[in-house]
């Protein structure tokens, strides 16, 4: 297991090069100009020529490259351009708030759509299995920002019981930190509870169709022992796949929600970058996240043998 | 039903704003939460252009002159200036008790290097560095202009508000590159930059600069006067959707949102704690810019025949509403209401478009069918509305627009195309601008026809008539030459101007004082 581990993370490296090769070159052809951006609407085509020659924008690819890449394997991301700040100092102020919503959408989700899927199998075809899909497609439907601003409206402007926007840091109390946090997960889960819901249910059903499933009937087992002892188990391969895709749809919803709850993560930095072109923070935060993707992979992988003692690497 | 992202916004902004979670109430007493229209990218006001920027710096700089709501400009960090008898030689007189941010004593060599980097950014300064013969600092009080000619508007480009205002700096900073953007702010304004809890992005802080003497003369009026610091602190947070700044604003999460979307003016009215107001009513000028280096807009007479199309109200009723108090039209090449501004030519866009018979006028104007490339950037809240409308009144005046929907960024890129359409070139593309941009032929920087800004536009009489402006020693005369800058205008169409939009500004009860011009934050307290 240990020089899987090892092999898989050397795997990483190419996959990071690929990655930073790839965002490298897409930004390089795409349009828009950081230089044209910062010397605004009035510019002369000689300021804008004057601030691409101090940016370097104006060197060959490959020089801009194999600078960039450099300065990687010195573990330096590199600097922004608009703010000069390095990279690495931007993304560490923004990796907590973006974290956090992924870790509480995350238990909240498995806290919800589990249960849910398993109990829609268990009573599959009665008004309760039909109820809790129907709650999935409504879900599975619903954008993030329509969710986000009806929940906004709800629970901050009518009720009064959570703040509208903002963040406040973990250091500064669990409480404060969770409160801000309760409106933005809910909106960033429901996606996600139902998309786990319904793969649960179907996992599920294929398992209790199964032969040791009726053994454990037949043994006298409880019901809960046989749905989240036996049944749960062996459903969980898939279960637990879809769980490591719908990281992506976390980082995707998080841009969203991020913006709807004026939070100052990591998917606020990277629409910011975007719109200006600030390429050193996109590429940087790009790899960032193609490697917490790539890790999220491992783990699912290794979770397989958790659930399934047959999966051996 | 079809339900909006907007109209989930109205609904939610429309709830009434009472109390707040405990948790929201820590904030100090002394802090004034301000939402700005966009986030702080750059620090430097001389190296960006951003209005965001720009009142940055009135935060931590301050200016020689300042400048009123009536946008007459006095001493600021003038003691006061004196004129030789020939009007060649300006000395300007430092007052007592300047100090930068960093302790040291502001100096007339601190002026002198920023009077410099400035002008090599902005065009009322380089008119006025072009028509001076030597700048320097003869003692540590005293900043002399030696001019090769008169050169009567001086206060009035060293009191400049609008994109680039001339900020004074220390000269170790102000000796750097104006086409590099300096990171360490120190400046000698009111406010200190609290640089260590910037979280770009997100937020900014400005704590009160104890050591600032304000003038004690006059009354506080824009960037004029004493400017009188009442809160602490001051927290810009950076909300990149306002309508969740609207609601933050109604449950008391914040004091101050810059601009408040016209859509939700009603909700954030009725709401009974919050005041909705203008505080510039220069607003905002808008344009329809197009490139003379091509085919069709490279033909003055095409030009002309297409200011008949032009209904300015269509225009800014998409951007702000019908509600008549948040736009104005017809409008010239000034902002209206200034002194510069003056109804010459304006008859054009006065009645109802006859489309048939500006179609007619195009083709006598030589216009045969070509394609117009309009940019029309869509992640502009302004922007996008006037593209839209663009593209339908071209359309409807018989022009074959291509509508090219890209993204800011992009916009500003290929707008400093020259080449033809077919290699990546363009026709037209909207803009919008401060009021205060156009106030004069040298501030406007789209009529000065050195084919420097996009549009390329070129006049050698506009030029003419901005050096016989910026030697005018009397108001009348300077208004006599701007009746004939419009009047080329009209006649060369440099751009078409489409209207003028108001931008209310939303802020809670609890705190008054915010005076007219741009969001300034000295003399606001609590109410």
């Amino acid at each position: 297991m240990l020089s899987y581990l090892l092999r898989r993370i050397l795997a990483t490296l190419p996959v990071m090069a690929i990655v930073a090769l790839f965002v490298f070159s897409l930004l390089y052809i795409a349009p828009g100009d950081p230089a044209a951006v910062i010397a605004g609407d009035q510019a002369s085509p000689a300021d804008v020529e004057r601030i691409r020659q101090a940016l370097g924008l104006d060197r060959p690819f490959l020089v801009q490259f194999g600078s960039w890449v450099w300065r990687i394997l010195h573990g330096d991301l590199g600097t922004s351009i608009f703010t000069n700040l390095p990279v690495g100092s931007l993304i560490a102020q923004r990796i907590e708030p973006t974290l956090s919503l992924m870790v509480i959408t995350l238990v909240l989700t498995l806290l919800i759509a589990v249960p849910l899927g398993v109990v829609a199998a268990w009573k599959a075809g009665t008004w309760l299995d039909r109820t809790i899909m129907a709650f999935a497609v409504f879900g599975f439907s619903l954008p993030v920002f329509v969710v986000g601003y009806v929940l906004a409206y709800v629970f901050a402007l009518h009720l009064e019981w959570l703040p509208v926007q903002g963040y406040t840091p973990l250091a500064e109390g669990f409480w404060p930190w969770l409160v801000n946090l309760i409106l933005p997960a809910v909106a960033l889960g429901c996606v996600y509870i139902a998309l786990i819901a319904r793969i649960t249910r179907a996992a599920m059903l294929e398992v209790l169709q199964q032969d040791y499933i009726r053994t454990a009937r037949a043994k006298g087992l409880g019901q809960n022992s046989i749905l989240f002892i036996h049944a749960l188990k062996n459903a969980a391969v898939p279960i637990v796949t879809v769980i490591g895709i719908g990281i992506a749809l976390l980082i995707g919803g998080a841009v969203v929600t991020e913006s709807v709850f004026a939070i100052p993560g990591l998917g606020r930095l990277t629409i910011d970058a975007i719109l200006r072109r600030d390429y050193p923070v996109i590429q940087g935060i790009v790899l960032l996240f193609s490697f917490l993707y790539v890790l999220v992979n491992l783990m699912v992988d290794v979770t397989y043998t958790l659930v399934d003692p047959r999966i051996r690497y | 039903m079809l339900v909006s992202r907007r109209s989930l916004l109205r609904a939610a902004a429309a709830a009434p704003a009472l109390a707040l979670p405990g948790v929201l109430r820590a904030q100090s007493q002394t802090t004034l939460r301000f939402v700005p229209v966009i986030d702080l990218a750059f620090v430097d006001p001389i190296y960006a252009t951003a209005q965001v920027t720009r009142n940055h710096g009135f935060m931590v700089y301050d200016t020689l002159y300042g400048m009123n709501s009536a946008l007459e400009v006095s001493p600021q960090m003038l003691s006061g200036h004196v004129v030789s008898n020939d009007q060649r030689q300006w000395d300007l007189t430092l007052r007592d008790g300047l100090f930068w941010h960093d302790g040291e004593r502001v100096l007339a060599r601190d002026c002198v290097a920023s009077i410099r980097r400035w002008a090599a950014r902005d065009g009322f300064g380089a008119e006025l560095i072009a028509a001076t013969d030597e700048l320097s600092a003869p003692d540590d009080r005293t900043i002399r202009f030696r001019l090769k000619r008169p050169f009567p508007l001086l206060p009035q480009a060293l009191g400049k508000a609008a994109v680039h205002a001339p900020f004074m700096m220390p000269e170790r900073l102000a000796s750097q590159d104006p086409f590099k953007p300096i990171t360490e702010v120190v400046g000698s304004g009111p406010f200190r930059f609290v640089a260590n809890e910037r979280a770009q992005g997100v937020q900014n802080v400005y704590a009160r600069f104890e050591r600032y003497q304000p003038r004690q003369e006059g009354k506080p009026d824009w960037t004029a006067g004493p400017k009188i610091v009442h809160y602490d602190r001051v927290v810009w947070t950076t909300m990149p959707d306002a309508g969740t700044a609207a609601a933050a604003l109604q449950t008391g999460e914040q004091d101050w949102q810059e601009t408040a979307p016209h859509d939700l003016l009603p909700v954030l009215n009725a709401a009974g704690d919050i005041t909705t107001r203008v505080l510039d009513p220069r607003g905002y000028t808008c344009m329809l810019r197009v490139n003379h280096l091509q085919p069709p807009f490279d033909n003055p007479a095409v030009r002309r025949a297409l200011l008949g199309a032009i209904n300015q109200a269509d225009f800014m009723t998409a951007v702000a509403g019908s509600n008549p108090a948040y736009q104005f039209s017809p409008i010239g090449f000034f902002a209206p209401g200034t002194s510069m501004a003056s109804d010459v030519g304006l008859n054009v866009f006065r009645g109802p478009r006859d489309m048939a018979k500006v179609n007619a006028d195009l083709k006598a104007a030589g216009y045969n069918g070509e394609k117009v490339v309009l940019l029309v950037p869509t992640n502009s809240a302004a922007q996008k509305p006037l593209g839209n409308v663009a593209a339908d009144m071209l359309r409807k005046a018989g022009m074959n627009v291509e509508f090219t929907a890209l993204d800011f960024a992009v916009v500003l890129q290929r707008q400093q195309k020259k080449d033809p359409i077919d290699q990546g070139g363009w026709n037209a593309a909207v803009g919008n601008w401060q009021g205060i941009d156009w106030l004069n032929p040298a501030a406007n920087t789209n009529l000065r026809g050195e084919a420097n800004a996009a549009g390329w536009y070129t006049s050698e009489k506009m030029g003419a008539l901005r050096s016989r402006w910026l030697a005018a020693p009397t108001l009348a005369e300077q208004q006599q030459v701007c009746r004939e800058v419009q009047a080329l205008a009209f006649e060369e169409i440099p751009y078409f101007p489409i209207g003028q939009y108001k931008q209310p500004t939303a802020y809670r009860k609890n705190i008054t004082g915010i005076l007219d011009g741009t969001a300034v934050f000295w003399n606001v307290r609590p109410a």
